[in-house]
């Protein structure tokens, strides 16, 4: 099988800043040659003396295939685990696991695509769109952030893009909005046939919400939720679960590493985030006297 | 593999010493891509209980100095979940099984072990002390001799005879002897130790405990020695009991410690979800760190009781063929310079 992930000692090509976040190139064939967008994988942090045995989990940027296979990686530098990758320097080996997760699904047919980023998140939707373009869709973008520093990609999304979008609270790019305000007139404007979105959980939970609106599918990834609650990235620590509703109607808390990070939008419970829904399957129920009684 | 690693808990005979630890391992199914779980001593399960359940909410983890803080609230799919699901996966793939149970009563202990009675696939049943009593107002089974032992029991009652029955203790009790005593006069086969050591951390950040669960069970290289402890005290005691070492095993030196302190089998956790295939690195290196002693593995077990100057028997590098030899050596050489 060639979508089973590997472990591998990965070379650092480059470390570099990209606005407000840091890009790391991997020289890792293996995980170049299996990825798929919307797959991410899981860097282990320092080196096998290291105290620190969670590993970060980061959708990929992009994959090339300079030097047998390179992977690249955008994130913020928000904690230890991720100042020490962003600490990493040319020629440095780290151990990483992937390509693991639930890709994006694709059209099958050449339809409109809307593509909805914020925060670092928003670059593993350049491996999507470089997909969906060879496939004939249509690739639209929009990008949002808190300032202009914080939308990765912009320049990239309107070489690339059919169309690009892009907002600021602060208004020192773009559309001085949230990117809420804007999808519906977009939606609109690009004939969107389905959105696809990364980033935060609450753009998600907007893009989820409008695409619905309109009648729109949603693919989002809850990459970010990932990197925030994941431990092993593989489905066995089970510290990144999310309430999500299958097809019987039954809620039930899903691994975001295994079963996501891509999800159908309309199946996340986004309201209910760091919380086990009271009718979710196996939710604790306060035992009620016939209950009891019955045991 | 030679017999040289092999090793016994109760009625079963494991062709390794080197297990997965409850909670770590997943269904088995995660791990697969990364190791062959035929080839260790045996795969133990994430606790199961009679119910679904979906466990805690997140945050459920926050990572500790060489380790790990967990509360996740004992998350699964309940027992018809896991015979329908689980189980027959194991089976089929041939991967020796320790079902580990969890209860919140005796009467939930012996309701899963009568559910495991006449299921294919259960090499041995592992009962998880560390689950919170509804009739005790919800203290662990774990911190009270009488309440594990109550457990233990039960299971043994209604587990198959001859399928072996560990008790896992947590090692937050004033004296983890005493537990393990009522355990074993309870039935048990086998002790696993240890359980997480319960721990906190608070967010500086939000201000609040990290863990939604508040407090959590501390696990990873940084409760070694706790373990090694137990395992050092308990073997000490009851030095036919067999234990299964837990906490913090991360390479083949480290399983090593625990064989020497009294462990006939050691078991990877947390190291699992650094490394998904550790379990199996660990088991080539604890056989090359006995190879290097001339060691077989039940000639180490508990070897650090022995006084000092204590020689144990030694074994011939690996035979190059089956000979009648490796009888004749164990004979010839009970070189036992037991010093006073």
């Amino acid at each position: 099988m060639s979508d089973t992930p590997v472990q591998t000692s990965a070379t650092v090509l480059t470390v570099r800043q990209v606005q407000d976040y840091h890009a790391i190139t991997l020289v890792a064939p293996a995980i170049a040659e299996r990825f798929r967008p919307g797959q991410f994988v899981a860097v282990a942090i320092g080196d096998a003396h290291s105290g620190r045995l969670v590993r970060r989990c980061f959708g990929v940027y992009e994959v090339k295939s300079d030097y047998g296979g390179t992977v690249e990686l955008v994130f913020a530098d928000t904690e230890p685990g991720t100042a020490w990758l962003a600490g990493r320097r040319a020629r440095d080996q780290i151990d990483v696991l992937g390509p693991l997760g639930r890709p994006f699904r694709l059209p099958r047919d050449p339809v409109n695509c809307l593509l909805v980023g914020g925060g670092p998140g928003g670059a593993a939707l350049f491996a999507l769109a470089d997909i969906l373009h060879r496939r004939g869709c249509q690739v639209h973008f929009v990008l949002g952030g808190p300032t202009s520093r914080q939308v990765f990609g912009s320049r990239m999304a309107q070489r690339i893009g059919d169309s690009a979008t892009v907002t600021t609270r602060d208004g020192t790019m773009g559309e001085r909005a949230g990117v809420r305000e804007v999808l519906p007139r977009v939606i609109q404007e690009t004939g969107a046939d389905v959105v696809y979105g990364c980033g935060p959980t609450s753009l998600l939970s907007a893009v989820t919400q409008v695409a619905g609106e309109y009648g729109l599918p949603s693919q989002v990834s809850v990459e970010e939720f990932l990197q925030q609650t994941g431990a092993c990235g593989i489905g066995v620590c089970m510290t990144c679960v999310l309430p999500v509703h299958g097809e019987d109607g039954v809620t039930r808390m899903v691994r975001a590493c295994h079963d996501g990070p891509v999800l159908r939008g309309d199946r996340v419970r986004w309201g209910d985030l760091g919380t086990i829904p009271f009718d979710a399957l196996g939710a604790p129920r306060v035992l009620s006297a016939s209950e009891g009684g019955s045991k | 593999m030679s017999d040289r690693m092999t090793t016994r808990i109760g009625s079963l005979e494991l062709p390794n010493p080197v297990l997965t630890a409850s909670g770590c391992g997943g269904t088995g199914r995660e791990l697969a891509p990364f190791c062959d779980l035929t080839r260790l001593g045996a795969f133990v399960t994430t606790s199961v209980m009679t119910q679904p359940r979906a466990g805690r909410p997140t945050p459920r983890a926050a990572e500790a100095p060489s380790g790990l803080l967990t509360a996740m609230g004992l998350p699964g799919p309940g027992v018809e979940g896991f015979l329908e699901r689980d189980l027959p996966w194991l089976h089929e793939q041939e991967i020796r099984t320790v079902v580990s149970v969890a209860g919140n009563s005796v009467e939930e202990f012996a309701e899963l072990a009568r559910r495991l009675r006449g299921v294919s696939g259960v090499a041995a049943i592992e009962v998880n002390t560390a689950c919170p009593n509804v009739a005790d107002r919800g203290r662990m089974f774990a911190w009270h001799p009488g309440a594990a032992a109550a457990a233990v029991r039960a299971v043994r009652a209604h587990a198959k005879p001859g399928v072996p029955v560990l008790a896992k203790l947590a090692p937050d009790v004033t004296d983890i002897v005493t537990v393990a005593l009522a355990c074993a006069d309870a039935g048990a086969d086998g002790l696993t130790l240890i359980n997480t050591v319960d721990g906190m951390a608070i967010d500086t950040g939000t201000l609040r405990p990290a863990l939604t669960g508040v407090s959590g069970g501390l696990s990873g290289p940084a409760v070694r020695p706790i373990a090694v402890r137990c395992v050092y005290q308990v073997h000490a005691a009851l030095p036919d009991v067999p234990i299964v070492g837990v906490g913090g095993v991360a390479s083949g030196l480290d399983a090593l410690e625990f064989v020497l302190a009294g462990a006939s089998a050691v078991a990877v956790g947390t190291a699992l979800f650094h490394e998904p295939g550790a379990a199996t690195r660990v088991l080539r290196e604890l056989e090359d760190a006995l190879a290097a002693r001339k060691m077989r593995l039940a000639d180490a077990v508990g070897l650090a009781h022995k006084p000092a100057g204590y020689v144990p028997p030694q074994v011939r590098p690996e035979p190059p063929a089956a000979e009648a030899a490796p009888a004749a050596v164990a004979a010839g050489d009970s070189s036992k310079e037991t010093t006073p």
